[in-house]
């Protein structure tokens, strides 16, 4: 059998501090095929983003330990040299982040950090670079790419700030993009726009991209599979339709509970997660959302406070890590929230 | 009709532009809200929306004084209060308080969790000094957090505990307005459920009437029934939330809701219309999915 | 862009005029200088004559004219129009001390006017800071940047150590030890002595002359400096712009230099603009080791004799120096950091 495009096995990153070690990330495994959208919804320190700076490498001399597989085309990027690995930076993987303007040096004009990825990894002359930065610069949508080429980032306004930075990453046509939050910062308009942007330039490219998030909003919109992770953990796996439509995690049903949409009854209070995420210094010894979990009481003894569930496949690619028995939550009664005991 | 808590008329505030010559001069204003008016009714909640950009933020501050207007009125409880001095504001502090969006940035992490929220206490000497720290913990237990933790600092919360913290300090002097600037922008999707809810429990118990700025669509319809959509330092659109999410009449409010991702209408598929407001004219693309 | 050097040297002139104004204030501010210039042997003669050289009898806003029109046109000592009326009568005119725009003033206790004395001076003191900075810059700023890519390392550790330790040794400490040990007693390098530099060929022995008292000058800033430089270098390299190089797959050289260094060194600019300032007014202790006469000595020497005047020139000379330091320093980071310069 031919392993996926891209296959993350097992991967684990631990930051060590002089608090203990921070387990960002501990025992993830996922595949994505080119062309298709990864989604890993996550929130602030679960671990999404550190996750995927590895594939990049951008772990490697520091004090992170990172173990695991990373199979891309059949290489583990993690054996490769720093050298090897710096090579396919930029080129077969490139990434996207949040903060379009703080992820721009502010001293270099536009064209100039377009064209450098360019010239790192293809031997061509300045003026070639530029053209071809003048070139990716228009196939994003920024207008008059000849002139703006020359510009500085604060000169841009965020959204073509984020095109940018798109083109910047599309330009030696990688074969897999790691989009990190890319419109988090962006106005809802110009989030729609960036989004559209990165479908149309995926399915041009047949581009394998993840797309890191924590709104499930922007999951819906582009993603094929998700990846919904809690401390450090993938907590359930499927396609977009399988996860938001018949969600088997307490913690992916709470998230989907409690964003309100244009339709949702606005007479009733929002269904929040009670409680707060932990700590990665000292997460858990059992499942890790047990102490927030509304739907705990339905698992015998204190099994969620000392086992950590195994991710299990409970449907043809849908994956969960629950102890609770049934797989359709929606026959379950949860607690109300208020009742659930947070330290 | 009774008069409304909060009416502005024909707000407006005026940055300047200086020229680049030898000698810099004004040369020009960019007006950063333009002849904006409203009104918010005792214990209503006004939502007022907009890119970053249009406005809302400046309007937010105006509204609290932080920013000096350039012209128009903010008439508070019967009073203009828009060429107030500090010295004439200090008593309606009490009544108009803000919540901001960062509760990393906005409280002060060398003081203590009851030194924030007791400082107002301190600053308007309303409660004896014995009374403060029972009305410090009475504030943190309207919150939600826990009454023994004042003696904490900041960074031992977590980002939506910091933001109950912002609440409770903006709460000390039982305010009658409240300016909430992208409240739960920064914090992580299961928590701004919780501070949502919060504020909502709040209004309803205290009376506490809302202007809550923000660019989450769905947030802002939840928790507002009537909202404002602000582009360009003008008020568009201002309307009861069914009306504007039903039937929009700007280009600019259609583009907004077109922008919105919607979960359940991606999952099922079909088409979907976006629409791009160029600011004369719209733009509608469609996809299919 | 022109515009804004034209500006900041017009402000820098307008400071220059209000701080002349701010000096000549602080110094008249009791009574008849000259008493204390007269000095322990005082006799009313004495007295007088220096009063009228230097015109300490006239009121201040007339000795303010009189200087702020010597700083235009020039001006003679001694100042009363008897006493240079009485001098050209006895046929002593030779005696009448023509002092040239822009005139700082007249030492009575040297004989000679401030600006020959400040002339003289700045030889010396220029050198010092020209070779220290040198010296400071280019190591400080290259042991800096090594420790700061070797964080927390031993390397790290024996640097930032190290510094200090130099840092906390006083100047004069370093001084005394290459002086007294270095250059005399162990004889590994001649005896330093300031060599003017007039000609191309001056420069060997210049140079020699100026490497120990530079060298101590430049270790007390060097230590700072490989702090300031660490310290940097390790801000900038944590910003995102750093990781978005890093992700393009440049070598880390060029993530290093290219993209972390430039944004880095932009506050470095400023403090070593302040700090070369500071030391064009003399750096005291390391010419008195030395026995530089640099504006340090000059200072000491004046302050000693109470000499107005030398005293009013250094003050001068040494903010005129900050001044345009600063203006130099605001043209450096327009030129670095495009976002002062181009505004939108």
């Amino acid at each position: 059998m031919t392993r996926p495009f891209l296959s993350v096995e097992n991967l684990v990153v631990h930051f060590p501090t002089p608090d203990g070690v921070v387990r960002a990330t501990d025992g993830l495994s996922y595949t994505v095929e080119p062309g298709k959208t990864l989604g890993i919804v996550g929130e602030s320190g679960s671990g999404k983003s550190v996750s995927s700076s590895a594939i990049l490498g951008l772990h490697r001399n520091t004090s992170a330990q990172v173990s695991g597989r990373i199979w891309l085309n059949d290489i583990d990027l993690l054996t490769l040299s720093d050298k090897e690995m710096q090579a396919r930076r930029g080129k077969d993987v490139a990434m996207i982040f949040q903060d379009p303007l703080s992820a721009l040096h502010p001293y270099y004009t536009i064209g100039d950090q377009v064209a450098e990825a360019y010239r790192v990894h293809n031997k061509v002359s300045k003026k070639a670079a530029r053209d071809r930065a003048i070139e990716m610069l228009d196939r994003v949508g920024i207008p008059n790419p000849q002139l703006r080429v020359d510009d500085y980032p604060h000169q841009f306004s965020g959204g073509m700030r984020q095109r940018a930075m798109i083109a910047m990453a599309l330009i030696n046509d990688p074969q897999l993009l790691i989009a990190d939050e890319p419109t988090t910062a962006l106005d809802v308009t110009v989030q729609a726009q960036i989004l559209d942007l990165l479908q149309d330039l995926q399915r041009e490219f047949n581009t394998a991209l993840i797309m890191i998030t924590h709104d499930l909003g922007v999951i819906a919109e582009v993603a094929d599979d998700v990846l919904v992770m809690y401390a450090g953990r993938a907590v359930e796996y499927g396609t977009t339709k399988q996860l938001l439509t018949a969600p088997a995690m307490p913690y992916t049903l709470g998230l989907i509970q409690s964003v309100p949409d244009l339709s949702s009854d606005v007479n009733e209070p929002l269904r929040p997660i009670p409680g707060n995420p932990p700590s990665l210094l000292d997460p858990p010894s059992g499942c890790a959302f047990a102490p927030r979990c509304t739907f705990k009481h339905l698992v015998a003894d204190n099994l969620p406070d000392t086992v950590m569930p195994e991710l299990e496949e409970i449907a043809p690619g849908h994956l969960r890590r629950c102890h609770l028995t049934e797989h359709d939550l929606s026959k379950l009664t949860p607690k109300p929230a208020e009742e659930v005991e947070v330290v | 009709m009774s008069t409304p808590l909060l009416e502005v008329k024909d707000l407006t505030m005026h940055f300047p532009i200086r020229s680049r010559g030898l000698i810099p001069r004004t040369v020009g204003h960019v007006p950063a809200v333009d002849g904006v008016s409203f009104s918010i009714g005792a214990g209503e909640a006004l939502g007022l929306v907009g890119e970053s950009g249009s406005g809302k933020s400046t309007t937010g501050r105006l509204i609290t004084r932080l920013h000096e207007p350039t012209s128009g009125q903010i008439i508070f409880d019967g009073q203009d209060i828009a060429g107030w001095t500090p010295r004439q504001l200090k008593p309606l502090r009490r009544d108009i308080q803000m919540i901001f969006q960062d509760p990393y940035t906005s409280l002060n992490p060398r003081h203590t969790v009851g030194e924030i929220i007791g400082a107002p206490l301190e600053i308007h000497k309303l409660v004896p000094k014995q009374g403060r720290l029972r009305r410090v913990q009475e504030l943190l237990e309207i919150v939600g957090l826990n009454p023994e933790h004042y003696n904490r600092y900041p960074h031992e919360f977590s980002g939506g505990q910091r933001q109950r913290i912002g609440i409770a300090r903006a709460l000390t002097m039982q305010p009658r307005l409240l300016v909430a600037d992208e409240p739960v922008s920064a914090l992580d999707v299961s928590i701004q459920a919780q501070i949502i809810n919060l504020m909502k429990d709040l209004q309803k118990e205290f009376n506490i009437a809302f202007l809550f700025i923000a660019h989450d669509l769905a947030i802002v319809r939840h928790f507002c029934p009537q909202i404002a959509v602000m582009y360009k330092g003008k008020i568009v659109e201002n309307a009861p939330r069914e009306e504007l999410y039903t039937n929009p009449q700007h280009g600019y409010t259609r583009s907004l809701l077109s922008a919105v991702p919607d979960m359940r209408q991606a999952v099922v598929g079909g088409r979907r219309e976006r629409i791009r407001y160029t600011g004369k004219e719209e733009v509608v693309t469609t996809t299919e999915r | 862009m022109l515009a804004f050097i034209i500006r900041r040297i017009l402000v820098g002139f307008a400071m220059i005029v209000v701080m002349i104004f701010v000096v000549f204030a602080l110094f008249f501010a009791n009574g008849n200088p000259a008493i204390n210039q007269c000095g322990k042997y005082c006799t009313p003669e004495k007295l007088d004559e220096i009063t009228g050289l230097l015109g300490y009898d006239k009121s201040i806003p007339e000795q303010f004219t009189a200087f702020s029109a010597g700083l235009v046109v020039g001006r003679d000592f001694p100042v009363n129009d008897e006493y240079r009326a009485a001098l050209i009568e006895n046929g002593y005119e030779n005696r009448i001390i023509h002092c040239a725009a822009p005139c700082l003033g007249y030492s009575q206790s040297d004989q000679k006017t401030v600006n020959q004395l400040l002339v003289k001076a700045a030889g010396p003191t220029l050198s010092l800071a020209i070779v220290s900075f040198l010296i400071w810059i280019f190591f400080g700023v290259l042991i800096g940047v090594i420790a700061a890519i070797n964080k927390g390392r031993w390397l790290d550790r024996v640097v930032v150590g190290s510094t200090l330790v130099v840092y906390a040794l006083p100047v004069f400490v370093i001084g005394t030890f290459f002086l007294q040990y270095v250059a005399i007693k162990w004889q590994l390098y001649p005896y330093p002595r300031f060599e003017p530099l007039k000609e191309p060929a001056d420069i060997l022995p210049w140079l020699t002359g100026i490497l120990l008292p530079a060298l101590t000058l430049a270790l007390f800033f060097m230590a700072a400096y490989v702090r300031y430089t660490r310290a940097f270098v390790l801000e900038s390299m944590s910003e995102d712009y750093i990781r978005t190089a890093r992700s393009k797959g440049l070598p880390e050289r060029t993530v290093l230099f290219k993209h972390g260094l430039r944004s880095a060194l932009t506050p470095l600019v400023t403090l070593a603009g302040l700090d070369f300032a500071s030391l064009l007014a003399g750096a005291i202790i390391t010419e008195s080791v030395f026995n530089y006469q640099g504006m340090g000595a000059l200072a000491v020497k004046a302050n000693n004799n109470h000499d107005l005047p030398v005293l009013i020139g250094l003050v001068i000379v040494g903010a005129a120096a900050v001044i345009v330091m600063n203006i130099i320093v605001d043209i450096l980071y327009a030129y670095i950091d495009p976002r002062v310069r181009v505004t939108k």
